[in-house]
């Protein structure tokens, strides 16, 4: 540091550097062990579902202040603040539990217009479009209307009825001559309120939840077309391929899709094997 | 530290000015320090909502916003730019504090300082030794550390740990695991530093500090030809260092203490039996002798028997 060995270094400077050093290491550890902390907050339960019109969750917390206006103002005390060590959510983040108190879908939406950082997307105005997470029948087994029982408890609260979820009817195998209606819910109208989930009248927790969207809706198939949504043509030059005939000669180009009775295979299977 | 001359801080000014007087901007502070808990308590617990929220962001009356700069900064680090109401509520919040004095914030408005105040006086009850002192600017190490850690971890990432918010949103709106914190902070401040949280490590404060460094409110040291040495002003400021331009300064020298640390807390105008301070502005230009030299050896030694 010095250009001079014999002389000490301006001590002045010297502490001034011990100290930014010693600072600087300080630092470095504080904030590595924030950011260590940072990474285990980051885990959101999946009971836990966020208020209407939250940004996805990596946004939410860099937005969320954790002031608790949005619970102040829900008219039907949904929202809650999570707690350190009580709610696995980020501490002071405001979520619900849809068993507990669902939202009631509020047409005005009092929790994102008392949002101050727009951590509630202040775009949201109309509360159909939430987008709190999806319902999923998830027991299957348990649930009365799957097992061919009337209950329909969870349709008709819903209040997108028939749109988020409907009865999807079906032959019930088991008895013969009734139906089933399968509660069957429409993952694009589904605001992810959670009533369906409060009203189920199971015992304990209920065969329909509301699950974060990440958890309840996958990627779709890109790569696979589905022939009832596209009907128009893949391709503008369609290649018309021989429709298949059973028969041999279903690979005889001579007679495209059709059937010639001199034709012979030019590959056959050697004597005595039969099959497989 | 012998016991012979061991009065109690305060107690000359006590006796010269009364229990009332001598303790006069402590029982301010309180009253506001609890008033300000409980504008936010009156809701939640008696249902009148004149403030909703807590002191990261509140609304007050439906139509005053306020909200908390540092927590803002920390979110725009994170990647979030703010809605108009918490910029404006911000704002507010930063020139206000920005003209009395940053730290008032400290001092008269947080929560955590009755908590500190409190294992102060613990500490000096049970006659503990100071313990380790970090470096005074550590704090602002702290400040930029939470900072770092927010730009990285896209999350307001003091918030994680934050005793303040986390002791403030307990009370108002239910209290987890929070108290745990603050026990922390509570034997922190007796067992291993006097004054640690509060004077050396508080990010909050730091920010606050910088917020106030050219605050209008000040305090000075007016009278201090009239200081008699007796140290207690010292052994009261929670940021000693702040006292000894002014009070030991020259005549020249202005007797204004302009320390951003300063919390305007004007305990050392309570406890000041012969009225050495006030509270004034930052451009007061009364005159104020110094103190003679013959004083001044005196106070060296008082310095070094403390
Ligand atoms: S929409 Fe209404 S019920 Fe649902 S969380 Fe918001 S305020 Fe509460
Ligand atoms: S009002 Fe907005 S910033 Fe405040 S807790 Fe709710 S989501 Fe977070
Ligand atoms: S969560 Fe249930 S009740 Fe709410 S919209 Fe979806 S299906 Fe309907
Ligand atoms: S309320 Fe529950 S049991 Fe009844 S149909 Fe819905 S999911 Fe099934
Ligand atoms: S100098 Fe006085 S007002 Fe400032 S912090 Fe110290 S005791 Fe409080």
């Amino acid at each position: 540091m010095s250009t001079n060995a014999k002389k000490p270094a301006n001590p002045d400077r010297r502490r001034f550097l011990t100290e930014v050093a010693r600072g600087s290491a300080g630092c470095a550890l504080a904030g590595m062990g924030l950011a260590w902390l940072a990474k285990e907050a980051q885990a959101l339960p999946a009971t836990a579902i966020r208020p209407p019109g939250a940004l996805a969750e990596e946004a939410f917390l860099a937005a969320c202040v954790r002031c608790g206006l949005c619970v102040r103002d829900c008219p039907y005390d949904t929202l809650t603040l999570a707690e350190l060590g009580r709610d696995a959510a980020a501490t002071g983040t405001p979520f619900f539990t849809a068993r507990t108190i669902p939202c009631e879908m509020c047409d005005d939406i009092p929790c994102v217009v008392a949002c101050p950082t727009g951590a509630l997307d202040p775009a949201l105005d109309v509360i159909d479009d939430a987008d709190m997470g999806v319902a999923v029948l998830i027991d299957e087994e348990h649930c009365l209307n799957a097992l061919g029982l009337r209950c329909d408890v969870c349709y008709r609260v819903c209040p997108l009825i028939d749109e988020a979820i409907t009865l999807e009817q079906s032959h019930n195998a088991r008895s013969g001559h009734h139906a089933i209606f399968m509660p069957t819910v429409h993952a694009d109208k589904c605001t992810g309120c959670g009533k369906c989930e409060k009203s189920c009248v199971l015992p304990g927790e209920s065969a329909i939840r509301v699950l974060p969207t990440r958890l309840a809706r996958v990627e779709p198939a890109e790569h696979y077309r589905l022939g009832w949504e596209n009907r128009e043509k893949i391709v503008d030059e369609l290649i018309d391929l021989p429709d298949r005939l059973p028969g041999p000669g279903t690979d005889n180009l001579k007679a495209p899709g059709g059937f010639e009775q001199e034709f012979k295979p030019t590959f056959s299977l050697p004597q005595g094997s039969k099959g497989q | 530290m012998s016991a012979k001359t061991q009065s109690p801080v305060g107690s000359e000014a006590i006796e010269l000015k009364g229990w009332l007087a001598a303790h006069k901007y402590l029982l301010l502070r309180r009253t506001t320090q609890l008033l300000f808990l409980a504008l936010f308590l009156i809701g939640p617990w008696f249902g009148i909502w004149w403030v909703k929220g807590n002191l990261a962001a509140s609304m007050t009356l439906d139509i005053l916003p306020l909200a908390d700069p540092l927590m803002l900064l920390q979110s725009a680090l994170a990647g979030h730019w703010p809605e108009q109401t918490a910029l404006v509520g911000a704002l507010i919040v930063a020139v206000t504090y920005a003209l009395i004095g940053g730290r008032v914030y400290c001092s008269w408005v947080c929560p955590i300082n009755i908590v500190t105040d409190a294992s102060h006086w613990l500490h000096d009850r049970l006659g503990l030794p100071k313990g380790w002192q970090p470096k005074a600017n550590t704090r602002y190490f702290m400040l930029t550390a939470i900072l770092i850690a927010s730009a990285m971890t896209g999350t307001l990432a003091f918030e994680l740990v934050n005793p303040i918010t986390m002791l403030h949103r307990g009370l108002v709106f239910g209290l987890g695991f929070a108290w745990t914190f603050v026990i922390g902070i509570f034997l922190f401040d007796v067992l291993l530093a006097r004054r640690g949280w509060c004077s050396h490590l508080c990010p909050v404060g730091a920010f606050y500090g910088l917020l106030g460094s050219k605050a209008l409110l000040r305090v000075s040291a007016t009278d201090r030809a009239a200081c008699d040495d007796c140290m207690d002003c010292f052994a009261v400021c929670p940021e000693m260092h702040v006292i000894t331009p002014a009070l030991r300064g020259r005549s020249e020298d202005t007797p204004i203490i302009l320390s951003r640390d300063c919390t305007n807390c004007g305990r050392c105008i309570d406890v000041c039996s012969v009225s050495v301070f006030q509270f004034t502005h930052r451009f007061d230009q009364r005159p104020s002798p110094g103190r003679t030299s013959g004083k001044s050896k005196l106070a060296h030694k008082a310095t070094e028997a403390a």
